[in-house]
């Protein structure tokens, strides 16, 4: 049983684009059974924050190829990618390198 | 890039840059359909980053095109490096490429303490920057422009190249010998993917290689080719460095809009998986070797993009050349080619030539008849060339007008008789 986490969301180089234009967000995710991993956390993101054109964000499971993840400003790659289990006040940056946001 | 070129020029630095840089930023809005409110926003935010940098810098819009000369089209000699005592060198910041980078705003970026004492560089206001609104006449003509483009693979290298041949008028008339882009080793893999599919692949080793010198007079750098656009990002987050974010015409477009935007979801999606794609593609780029055709050093340049031609009109076995010749015969015919019409059918065999005289009476084979094979196919997606700045048509008549001088002067009798029948 996992406890209600409080993390900031943040989006950067056009992706803040599908989020209303709003780069920031902070978020409390809900208690859940299993502990919050970056994959349920984009699920919750998908369904809750995304505004329009999913299919720019998420691809399948994971982030469409060309958005980095930040956690805590260290890459995802070195933290377990989306196995990587939230912890409380972390900070999640999400950067679109693409050209079409 | 323009952070690092400042840091390269502060006095701490262990080994200083030498050269005198400016900025350029140029507001395509009218071609992605923004208001003149989101434009005027986004100009003013750059302005302020501009100022901040504290190098010359200089707001263009891309409307300006309509106002170029068509020397911007022709490739001047290499400049004596002493000419001007110390050598200047631009720095042009795509910040629209590099929006994807940074994602926070200046609110107050720490200025190194050096860039104080450097102050006594003017900093000028722009001279040719938005004095006030454009004028509506030009900013109407380039929305219609680029909304008769069918595709947007066509539009967007109608965009690069309309934007190519601005910076270079803006480096020309400021005294600038280089232009430094802000290409990043990705975006030049994915250049050069997309290059191959649009049929640019002659070109490949000016299109992504370091330097790039068929302007003659100034030379394109890419400095940041070493550099993944995932470094650029980290470098961008973990320094601070402040961005403004524009909205291109393919923001938010779908994944199959383009072959750029296609090009890119691939290479990105295979980097994933396999991820020493980007780098691979990226090394080879760096063997091309940028040879003259045939050994020969000076010949016909495309009309648009600057590159030495591709293509030989004359040799119709090829199936290049039989598509050029088609194309002269399914041509409508225009008011002013009527008189030539009687002469067409017989004159097919001179079109490959390039003096049959129908074809130089209608200004858009006139044009396609001095592009590049990819240009051509860009072109063909552009259903009426009216729409096209003037200094381009310009530049094609008088480019058609020398070559059939040429020509004349070496044909013996038949060039008389030809060219009376297309004055008659």
């Amino acid at each position: 049983m996992a406890a209600p986490l409080s993390v900031e969301v943040e989006f950067g180089g056009g992706a803040e684009l599908l989020f209303n234009g709003i780069k920031k967000h902070q978020v409390t995710l809900p208690g859940q059974e299993e502990p919050w991993d970056i994959r349920s956390l984009l699920v919750w993101i998908k369904k809750n924050l995304l505004k329009e054109r999913p299919e720019l964000f998420i691809q399948g499971d994971s982030v469409r190829p060309g958005i980095l993840v930040l956690v805590n400003d260290a890459d995802w790659e070195l933290l377990g990618e989306l196995d990587y289990q939230l912890q409380d006040q972390d900070s999640i940056l999400f950067i679109s390198t693409l050209h079409g946001g | 890039m323009v952070w690092q070129v400042l840091e390269g020029l502060s006095r701490d630095s262990a080994k200083r840059l030498r050269f005198v840089p400016g900025v350029v930023y140029v507001d395509e809005g009218a071609a992605c359909g923004r208001s003149p409110a989101d434009r005027a926003h986004t100009v003013a935010e750059m302005r302020l980053l501009l100022q901040a940098v504290g190098f010359p810098w200089h707001v263009v819009t891309l409307e300006e095109v309509f106002s170029l000369p068509p020397s911007v089209l022709r490739c001047f000699p290499q400049e004596p490096v002493g000419a001007v005592g110390t050598y200047k060198v631009a720095v042009d910041s795509y910040l629209q490429q590099q929006h994807a980078l940074g994602p926070e705003r200046a609110g107050g970026s720490p200025i190194p303490a050096q860039e104080g004492e450097r102050a006594g560089q003017p900093c000028s206001h722009d001279p040719r920057g938005l004095a006030g609104p454009q004028p509506a006449a030009q900013t109407e003509a380039l929305s219609q422009l680029f909304g008769s483009v069918k595709t947007l693979t066509a539009k967007e290298e109608l965009l690069h190249t309309l934007r190519t041949h601005l910076i270079l008028h803006v480096a020309r008339t400021h005294g600038y010998s280089k232009v430094m882009t802000g290409d990043s080793c990705t975006r030049l893999a994915i250049k050069l993917m997309t290059s191959l599919a649009l049929g640019r692949g002659a070109f490949l080793a000016w299109d992504t290689g370091f330097s790039d010198e068929r302007h003659g007079d100034v030379v394109v750098v890419r400095p940041m080719r070493d550099h993944t656009l995932k470094e650029v990002a980290f470098y961008n987050r973990l320094f601070a460095v402040p961005s403004v974010l524009a909205p291109a015409m393919d923001t938010r477009a779908p994944e199959k809009a383009s072959i750029h935007r296609l090009m890119e979801g691939f290479l990105l999606r295979l980097q994933v998986q396999f991820p020493s794609t980007v780098s691979t593609v990226y090394r080879t780029s760096e063997k091309l070797v940028k040879a003259p055709r045939d050994g020969r050093a000076t010949g016909p340049r495309c009309l648009l993009c600057l590159c030495a031609l591709d293509i030989d009109a004359s040799d119709s076995a090829t199936a290049f050349g039989a598509q050029t010749l088609d194309f002269s015969q399914t041509q409508p015919p225009t008011p002013r080619a009527e008189a030539g019409s009687p002469t067409e059918v017989g004159s097919a065999q001179d079109c490959c030539q390039g003096a049959g005289p129908c074809r130089r009476d209608d200004p858009r084979a006139r044009v396609m008849e001095q592009l590049c094979y990819s240009c051509r196919a860009n072109m063909k997606d552009v259903p009426s060339f009216d729409l096209l700045p003037p200094y381009i048509l310009a530049e094609a008549q008088l480019r058609s007008q020398r070559a059939s001088q040429d020509i004349q002067e070496c044909l013996v009798e038949d060039s008389a008789e030809d060219s009376l029948t297309a004055e008659t």
